[in-house]
């Protein structure tokens, strides 16, 4: 019985309850929010740090042994994931405080942050397959209502398909949970894992039926290839500092759980059901990294790219070596601190020049050379360039491509690396090295307007991005603990039976 | 029993998606609802169906006597009915926004943040 299973669940429920009851004061909700995020990044950290000297640790709800009672488990993945969840939050945390107007805050932007947290880390630290259908409709009811904060017309044209896909594909999650139940007569991951390495022969064909359900679902979740169209249409609408949440988290519980579902569960039929991922996930890299060579707008860009970087972790799991799960955990480390900070410097970008538009923009390196610099770490780091993170993740990809000789995909890969420079360049180019356009200044928007009034410096901007951008490098630069953390994480993904003895206290 | 229930499922699916591919956003959302009722019922199927033997321990016995209806699959459905209908409340509340603001009930219309 390990109680710091959950406190990083527990820890954001709770600030996220006390928020509620300081409803009218904004203040305080603010500062709560920090503290609250704080908090769970101090738990979050230690509950790596337990998980990586004593392996596996449980926590039965309500003290029903498994596979009766909910299981929390914590893996060494999955207390990654924690963390870096707890990383993002803490960082959009601060940002928020000078980023989202007074206006929206008062609808309760502060307890949805923490009660989408709440959802993410209950998502990543579940051993029960139903229970992670309830942490996702928790994360999912939090991120309508932040997306829709403000009320704007592209908001609501964005969230009707982003609620309708979301919703569909937690319909077919829970059928497929309903299916699974009816097959094996349990819902606790570890003993589903056990029953159906039992299986007969006779149903083998309806298990990889259910596997392609949950294929489909958690797709969606992860914006894949052809299921990722949700995604562009709405994530370019919210506020900044909701977007770059979004950004960092949302895709990212579809990928764990595809990760999870697909290396405990799920592994009968490897053949096909892993082939099927690889040509999802060199699909998902090329339109991905095609749709933002498109894009002109800052966000918009950005998005496309979110969808071609799931690409390369879904790689990850479907080439099913070692070494490509060390690449895909890896991948997935870089990724969320670097796709969030994107986001956050694109809205720094709009605090000091008022647009998204590349077109409106431009002469930014001149004037202020240190938010290029701020910007160019997490973008050359995304395109992959050495000494960044970016790097080394797509080098552990590559070659665990190569040893297997999965040619096409590794093709796939280095061009979409390729692309993705070319669309950072583009933004440099447009965004920072252009002289500025000439003429009229920007809109005048709801946020400037109560920008001005308040006059708040541009502090709480800087110091998540700066702050983003030295994790970024300490990865990209001490590659080789990081490297061992998720080789571990991975040899805990590819031993199932580990997981299951763990949970169960019995060795299938 | 099953057979019917089973193409009841089936039809339920079937139907919410084909609302969900009309253009009208009220449509949509029954679809959704639809939706959601096709899946609790796929689950009550899945589980098995058993009539007139509820899951009672008599008195002095420490488990129920003989072939009983498993409540863990109603439990289930109760835990998915209440969070579908927070969600679906919150599409209804959403989809009348929506209209309020864009002026249209056709997802044709709404296509400025797609590209």
């Amino acid at each position: 019985m390990r109680p710091e299973v959950a406190l990083p669940i527990l820890i954001p429920l709770l600030f996220g309850a006390v928020s509620l009851a300081f409803w009218r004061s904004q203040r305080v909700q603010r500062w709560l929010g920090v503290i609250g995020t704080g908090a769970l990044l101090w738990s979050s950290i230690v509950l790596l740090d337990a998980t990586r000297r004593d392996g596996y640790l449980i926590m039965h709800m309500g003290d029903w042994a498994g596979p009766f009672g909910i299981v929390l488990v914590s893996d060494l993945f999955g207390a990654i994931m924690v963390v870096l969840a707890a990383i993002t939050g803490f960082a959009t945390a601060l940002y928020s405080l000078a980023s989202v107007p007074r206006e929206l805050e008062k609808f309760g932007y502060y307890p949805l942050m923490h009660l989408l947290l709440a959802g993410v880390c209950g998502a990543f630290l579940t051993g029960d397959i139903f229970n992670l259908y309830v942490w996702f409709e928790v994360l999912l009811v939090a991120s309508f209502a932040l997306l829709i904060l403000g009320g704007e017309r592209a908001q609501m044209e964005g969230a009707i398909k982003y609620v309708t896909l979301n919703l569909l594909s937690s319909v077919l999650f829970l059928s497929a949970v309903g299916l699974l139940y009816g097959l094996t007569g349990t819902l606790n991951m570890a003993d589903i894992a056990w029953k159906l390495g039992q299986i007969d022969d006779e149903q083998a064909g309806l298990v990889t039926v259910i596997s392609i359900l949950f294929m489909v679902s958690f797709g969606i979740k992860a914006a894949a290839f052809p299921l990722f169209f949700w995604l562009p249409a709405s994530y370019h609408t919210p506020q900044v500092a909701v977007s770059a949440l979004f950004a960092g988290l949302l895709t990212k519980v579809g990928v764990y759980a595809l990760f999870r579902v697909f290396t405990l569960i799920f592994t009968q039929e490897v053949e096909f059901t892993h082939t099927l991922l690889l040509w999802m996930a060199g699909l998902t890299m090329l339109t991905g990294v095609l749709g933002a060579a498109a894009q002109f707008e800052f966000r918009r860009i950005l998005s496309f790219h979110i969808i071609s970087q799931i690409g390369y972790m879904i790689l990850g799991l479907a080439l099913f070596t070692p070494l490509a799960l060390v690449g895909g955990v890896f991948y997935i480390m870089h990724h969320i601190i670097v796709k969030a900070n994107l986001f956050l410097v694109s809205g720094l970008v709009y605090r000091l020049r008022g647009s998204y538009e590349l077109k409106e923009l431009g002469g930014l390196y001149r004037d202020m050379p240190w938010v290029g610099i701020l910007f160019l770490i997490p973008a050359l780091s995304l395109a992959g360039l050495p000494p960044l993170s970016g790097f080394f993740a797509k080098f552990i990809l590559i070659r665990a491509g190569l040893e297997t000789g999965a040619w096409v995909a590794v093709g796939v890969a280095l061009l979409v690396g390729l692309l993705t420079l070319y669309s950072m360049i583009k933004i440099w180019g447009e965004v920072f090295w252009k002289a500025a356009p000439a003429g009229e200044s920007a809109p005048e928007t709801v946020e400037r307007r109560s920008e001005r009034s308040r006059g708040r410096d541009l502090y709480f901007f800087y110091l998540p991005i700066a702050g983003l951008a030295v994790l970024t490098l300490i990865i990209g630069l001490s590659a080789q603990p990081i490297y061992v953390l998720a080789e571990t994480a991975a040899g805990q993904l590819l031993d199932p039976a580990g997981y299951i003895e763990a949970v169960l206290g019995v060795r299938p | 029993m099953d057979t019917i229930m089973a193409l009841v499922v089936g039809t339920l699916y079937a139907t919410a998606l084909y609302m969900m591919l009309r253009r009208s956003i009220i449509k949509l959302v029954i679809g959704l609802i639809l939706l959601s009722n096709a899946a609790n019922l796929l689950i009550f199927t899945a589980a098995g169906l058993t009539t007139g033997a509820p899951p009672l321990v008599p008195d002095g016995a420490s488990a129920p006597v003989g072939a009983v209806a498993d409540p863990l699959a109603q439990a289930l459905i109760l835990t998915a009915i209440v969070i579908s209908f927070g969600v679906l409340a919150f599409a209804v509340v959403l989809i009348h926004r929506a209209y309020e603001i864009v002026k249209v009930d056709d997802m044709d219309q709404m296509k400025d943040t797609d590209t």
